[in-house]
């Protein structure tokens, strides 16, 4: 990451050569942010020379998933536009849409797409806002590194397992070859933006059209080092929480393979490809970054989410989770810069309709 | 021998006296125990907790630590920010909780009538000091960040704190206050001193030392607080150290409670760090309430 720093430092005071060099080192560095995959169409960023001037403070609240991105991009931010001010809050996604809503706040990381009463709300307050998606995380079935028979999970047993009425309790429920120990399950508490995300792709709605409410009786925490620790600590633990949890603790877990048929005919581990090209179904979610139409008139947003855009596949691979497809991070630069030059519609304006 | 004549005397007792005796001094042994055993507990407990931070934060430690901002990279991430935060918010907290709290600690001894009124204000300002401090932080960001206007700033986080600590700061140097021998203020009286005159140059120089170890033990609760600066509206990261009262801010036990939640091992040792650095600003302040209760009592003159 340091590159990208100096690539656009070099570029901001320095003339001609300078800057053909440095556009000679765009791609490479794109191209490392995309792990090997070409990715000739994200733009690098390019600081415009009066970057220094920009003045401002830009506050984000929202998910603890994506804060960490958005922290990184601030602290490379911070190193080219020393006089913009950025704070990033951690309420939760849904705590920081009901800031966001009311106008408190200029950014909103979410590890989940809005919801219908926070798109009211929104509306109903007059805050019109643009959507971007900003990179994708892998929520990752985990069991105990000693549990050598649970490898393959179907979306079916993991609904049958976490449904609100199951009666599931031992592991040869699940298939009778596993032994009859009891399971120990492990996830993140309802306010988590992961634990929406997990429900609504396992357990899905009801006839009355509302989300399914997992079993309560598991051990929930806010806090995914403590399902680490839980699941890593017991033999019989199995839980869910985002990839980036597991890749760093992969000496006291193994991963579950997810599987949608359920004679597990189509087993997918995940991985860095598997959760970028969306074959690790149907777990891989993205995570977006909202922004108000109000704070993309100001100059020090503006350039901060060109910035964002452009260096948003490298900083979310740094803190452990997946950059987006090169294309959909190509749209997303599309829609900020339409965004400064007016011309878009907020995504406010054709959402709930 | 002195114990072969007390087996001398109790033999001499009647029967039951003795047997009394000896059940009296095996409860006394008893109870002895259960009570080094409750101090045993208390400081293995401790000693246990220390030892645990100081093996993981030892090797974090480094002047970058103090030096250098929050970052996404574990060696070069640092807690710059929400050390200044600290300081701001708890040296603000002290400008405005010492004066209101002594000024109400001495109406409320050499003023207020003994009446139902101040009784009232008594067993509130005790209440007060029992209530959660998260109660406090929701207050903080009613009042003030959103009635007030303050938004998320360092004088609303200040504001929340001096709050949180006014009751125990009273009671303290009410405590302190009242510890001044009556005869001092009468001495005072009688030559035609005024309420003002007595309090101000013989009651507080002798309560000081009192006063300002109460609000320094206060300030030290104050500063390992994380839910009302939580709520109230710390921010979890900055790209900037605050420089104006309403800036936007946050705190070393926010950071370290930031790195606790990061995947990556290493965020956990540098928190660890952070729990140090923490310990060393507490007991700096703890040494420091030491520090100036000696020189005031020394100062003090009969």
């Amino acid at each position: 990451m340091a590159m990208v720093k100096r690539v656009t430092r070099v570029m901001t005071p320095l003339a001609l050569v300078l800057a053909l060099l440095a556009a000679a080192m765009g791609p490479a560095m794109v191209a490392r942010a995309q792990d090997g995959t070409p990715a000739a169409n994200v733009a690098p960023y390019e600081a415009p020379e009066n970057i220094g001037d920009l003045e401002g403070s830009i506050t984000s609240d929202g998910s603890s998933t994506v804060g960490p991105i958005t922290e990184a991009v601030a602290e490379e931010f911070s190193g080219l536009a020393e006089n913009v001010e950025v704070s990033v809050d951690i309420s939760g996604t849904g705590g920081g849409f009901e800031r966001f809503c009311a106008g408190e706040t200029d950014l909103q990381n979410a590890s989940r797409p809005i919801a219908e009463d926070e798109i009211a709300a929104c509306a109903e307050a007059g805050v019109e806002w643009f959507e971007l998606e900003v990179a994708f995380d892998g929520l990752t079935i985990v069991v105990n590194e000693e549990n050598d028979f649970l490898t393959c999970i179907s979306t079916e047993s993991l609904a049958a397992i976490w449904a609100p009425d199951s009666d599931i309790t031992t592991f040869d429920q699940v298939n009778p070859e596993f032994p009859a120990e009891e399971i120990a399950l492990y996830g993140p508490g309802t306010d988590s933006g992961t634990y929406d995300y997990f429900v609504e792709t396992i357990l899905g709605e009801d006839e009355a059209g509302e989300t399914i409410d997992s079993r309560t009786d598991y051990t929930a925490s806010e806090d995914d080092n403590v399902l680490v620790e839980g699941v890593g600590g017991d033999e019989n633990g199995l839980g869910y929480f985002g990839f980036a949890y597991y890749t760093e603790n992969e000496d006291s877990l193994n991963a579950v393979e997810v599987a949608q048929s359920a004679d597990l005919s189509d087993c997918v581990a995940p991985s860095l490809e598997t959760v970028r090209d969306g074959t690790y179904a149907p777990l891989s979610r993205p995570l977006y970054v909202y922004v108000t139409a109000e704070s993309m008139e100001r100059p020090e947003v503006q350039e901060f989410m060109r910035f964002y855009i452009a260096n948003a596949g490298a900083l979310s691979l740094d803190v452990g989770f997946v950059d987006a497809p090169a294309e959909d991070y190509a749209a997303a630069q599309a829609k900020v810069e339409a965004a400064i030059s007016g011309e878009a519609e907020p995504d406010s304006a054709t959402a709930g309709a | 021998m002195s114990a072969a004549v007390g087996e001398d005397l109790l033999a001499a007792d009647a029967g039951g006296g003795r047997d009394q005796l000896r059940a009296r001094q095996r409860r006394a042994t008893a109870v002895s125990w259960v009570f080094l055993a409750a101090v045993v507990f208390a400081v293995v407990v401790l000693l246990v907790l220390l030892v645990a931070v100081a093996y993981r934060g030892v090797p974090s430690l480094s002047w970058s630590l103090l030096s250098s901002k929050a970052s996404r990279n574990a060696e070069s991430a640092g807690l710059q920010t929400a050390l200044f935060g600290t300081l701001w918010v708890i040296s603000l907290t002290a400008i405005i909780a010492l004066p209101v709290g002594i000024g109400a600690a001495i109406y409320l001894e050499e003023y207020a009538p003994r009446n139902w009124w101040t009784r009232a204000l008594q067993t509130n300002i005790a209440n007060l000091a029992g209530v959660p401090s998260v109660v406090y932080g929701l207050l903080g960001l009613g009042i003030f960040a959103n009635f007030f206007g303050f938004g998320r700033s360092i004088i609303t986080g200040a504001l929340t704190m001096a709050l949180l600590i006014l009751p125990v700061i009273i009671i303290a140097s009410q405590e302190a206050i009242r510890a001044v021998p009556l005869s001092l203020r009468q001495g005072a009286y009688a030559l035609g001193a005024t309420p003002w005159q007595v309090s101000r140059h013989h009651v507080l120089p002798v309560a000081m030392p009192g006063i300002l170890t109460g609000t320094i033990l206060a300030l030290s609760r104050a500063i390992g607080e994380t839910a009302p600066l939580l709520v109230a509206g710390a921010a979890a990261y900055l790209t900037y150290n605050p420089d104006s009262l309403t800036d936007g801010f946050t705190a070393l036990p926010i950071q370290i409670y930031n790195w606790t939640d990061r995947p990556q091992q290493e965020f956990k040792d540098l928190a660890a760090a952070g729990i140090i650095i923490l310990l060393v600003v507490l007991i700096g302040m703890n040494a420091g309430a030491i520090y100036l209760r000696h020189r005031f009592s020394k100062k003090t003159r009969w």
